[in-house]
């Protein structure tokens, strides 16, 4: 066991846990954010996607050693400035006012890759934002609507 | 939950060697390919673990006289960012960009590709094509292992079991070409058919090419080289009857296999396909 200190969405959290234990099993098990899905467990499908030090990462493939005193960003801290204000985060009202998301189960590591995509200053074109979230697989929409949400907030439409 | 083997994080080289010496252990670095294993239990599960993350020596891209060196730890991400990987080895900056998708590049090594040796792993075409050298470590010391002697069999490599590797240098040649070329299923997230790197020295537009390489991935049990393609290449310029020719040396000296991403007979006439297109587009014809 080992004891691991880190901050998870602005809060410090600390936890006794094996080393080896995927960051995915204590942001669900441990720590109760259960909005950080996981769908195949072996880097397929980026349900399981969060921010590691502000770049997108696999929660399932990342162990805790590698957590230790670094910065974790789950989809429930996306809102977390604007909820202040009673807000969501643009991506989040894009994805609502456009039907980006159906039965949701990508949704979250859709909008936290997406996130990514938007921070390192991707753009609205199509082509780019779909390599932005080729790591991430959806069953439902076809991507188009998730792929125009993301743009309408990358031309600052919704920001 | 998958099984959470003990896992070691030491923060100095020697530390790690120690404990390799004690093995069995097994290192993790961006662990897209460990996790998977264990997470799928594909495989023995790991008595423990030797997480790489601490390690500073392993860091680092640097121009070294004339060589490029890349700590082990290198993700695809750095590779792509690295405004020396970029000026010097563009070849290497495109294998890195189609391995995976972000999450992927974000994590993975070029060390872990390196030492999963999978036939399929795509920076390890490059290394074969441009002389590389893997430097490897152990509380013995370090030694220096030629790329192309690095994979003896399928998923084997060159490495004792308390060996790490440290770096990966390549030397950096003037007048020489490298190209990449990688065929998957889709653009992102696939994994080769048929991965591919030549390269060559050109000395002006009269002078026939040297040094030439031509390797490639997924069409063998390991990385190979094509000792036959390279002949008809050597010394010869870039034209039509030196495309055909190598083309056909290509399809002739591979023995690829049928299996569940592709069929022997599709990477046979890809990989002869790319190779034409590839001296066709240095002739400019
Ligand atoms: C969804 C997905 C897509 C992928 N797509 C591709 C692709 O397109 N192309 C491709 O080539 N690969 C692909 N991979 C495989 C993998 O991402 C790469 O091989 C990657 O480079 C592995 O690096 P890592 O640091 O994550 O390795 P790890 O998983 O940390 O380690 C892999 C192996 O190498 C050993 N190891 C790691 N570093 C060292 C070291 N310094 N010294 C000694 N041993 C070491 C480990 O013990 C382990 O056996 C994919 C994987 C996933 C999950
Ligand atoms: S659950 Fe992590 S990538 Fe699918
Ligand atoms: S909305 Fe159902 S998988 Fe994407």
């Amino acid at each position: 066991m080992s004891r691991i200190r880190f901050l998870v969405n602005g809060a410090p959290a600390e936890v006794e846990v094996p080393g080896m234990r995927r960051l995915l099993d204590v942001l669900r098990e441990d720590l109760g954010l259960t909005g950080t899905k996981e769908g195949c467990g072996e880097g397929e499908c980026g349900a399981c996607s969060v921010l590691l030090d502000g770049q997108v990462v696999d929660a399932c493939l990342v162990p805790m050693s590698q957590v230790d005193g670094r910065i974790v960003r789950t989809v429930e801290g996306l809102a977390l400035a604007a909820r202040e204000r009673g807000e969501l985060d643009a991506l989040q009202e894009a994805f609502l006012e456009l039907g980006a998301a159906q039965c949701g189960i990508c949704t979250p590591g859709m909008l936290m890759a997406a996130r990514a995509y938007l921070d390192a200053g991707g753009g609205p074109d199509h082509g780019s934002i779909r390599e932005g979230i080729a790591g991430n697989l959806c069953r439902c929409t076809g991507y188009q609507k998730i792929v125009e949400a993301i743009a309408t907030v990358a031309a600052g439409e919704m920001a | 939950m998958p099984a959470e083997p003990p896992i070691e994080v030491p923060s100095r080289l020697s530390e790690a060697y120690a404990l390799l010496a004690a093995g069995p252990i097994v290192p993790i670095a961006g662990g897209t390919d460990i996790m998977v294993r264990i997470t799928g239990e594909l495989g023995p599960l790991p008595e423990r673990m030797l997480d790489l993350s601490r390690l500073d020596a392993l860091e680092g891209v640097a121009l070294e006289l004339g060589t490029l060196v890349l700590g082990a730890r290198t993700t695809y991400t750095e590779i792509r960012r690295s405004a020396l990987c970029r000026e010097h080895l563009p070849a290497l900056v495109g294998a890195a960009a189609t391995v995976g998708a972000v999450q992927i590049q974000n994590r993975g090594t070029l060390g872990g590709n390196i030492a999963t040796a999978s036939p399929a792993g795509d920076t390890l075409p490059v290394l074969l094509a441009t002389d590389a050298e893997i430097v490897v470590g152990s509380h013995r010391g370090e030694r220096i292992v030629p790329a192309v002697a690095f994979f003896p069999a399928y998923r084997r490599t060159a490495l004792a079991p308390d060996e790490l590797i440290l770096r990966v240098r390549i030397p950096l040649l003037t007048g020489r070409e490298v190209r990449f070329r990688k065929v998957g299923t889709r653009r992102a997230q696939a994994i080769s058919k048929v991965v591919m790197a030549v390269s060559w020295r050109s000395h002006g537009k009269t002078a026939g090419w040297s040094d030439v390489r031509v390797a490639l991935g997924s069409v063998a049990a390991t990385p190979i080289r094509a000792a036959g393609a390279e002949a008809v290449l050597e010394g010869a310029r870039p034209t039509p009857e030196t495309a055909d020719a190598a083309a056909e040396a290509l399809a002739a000296e591979l023995r690829p296999i049928d299996d569940v991403r592709s069929t022997a007979e599709y990477r046979r006439v890809v990989s002869a396909r790319i190779l034409h297109r590839i001296v066709r587009d240095a002739g400019s014809w």
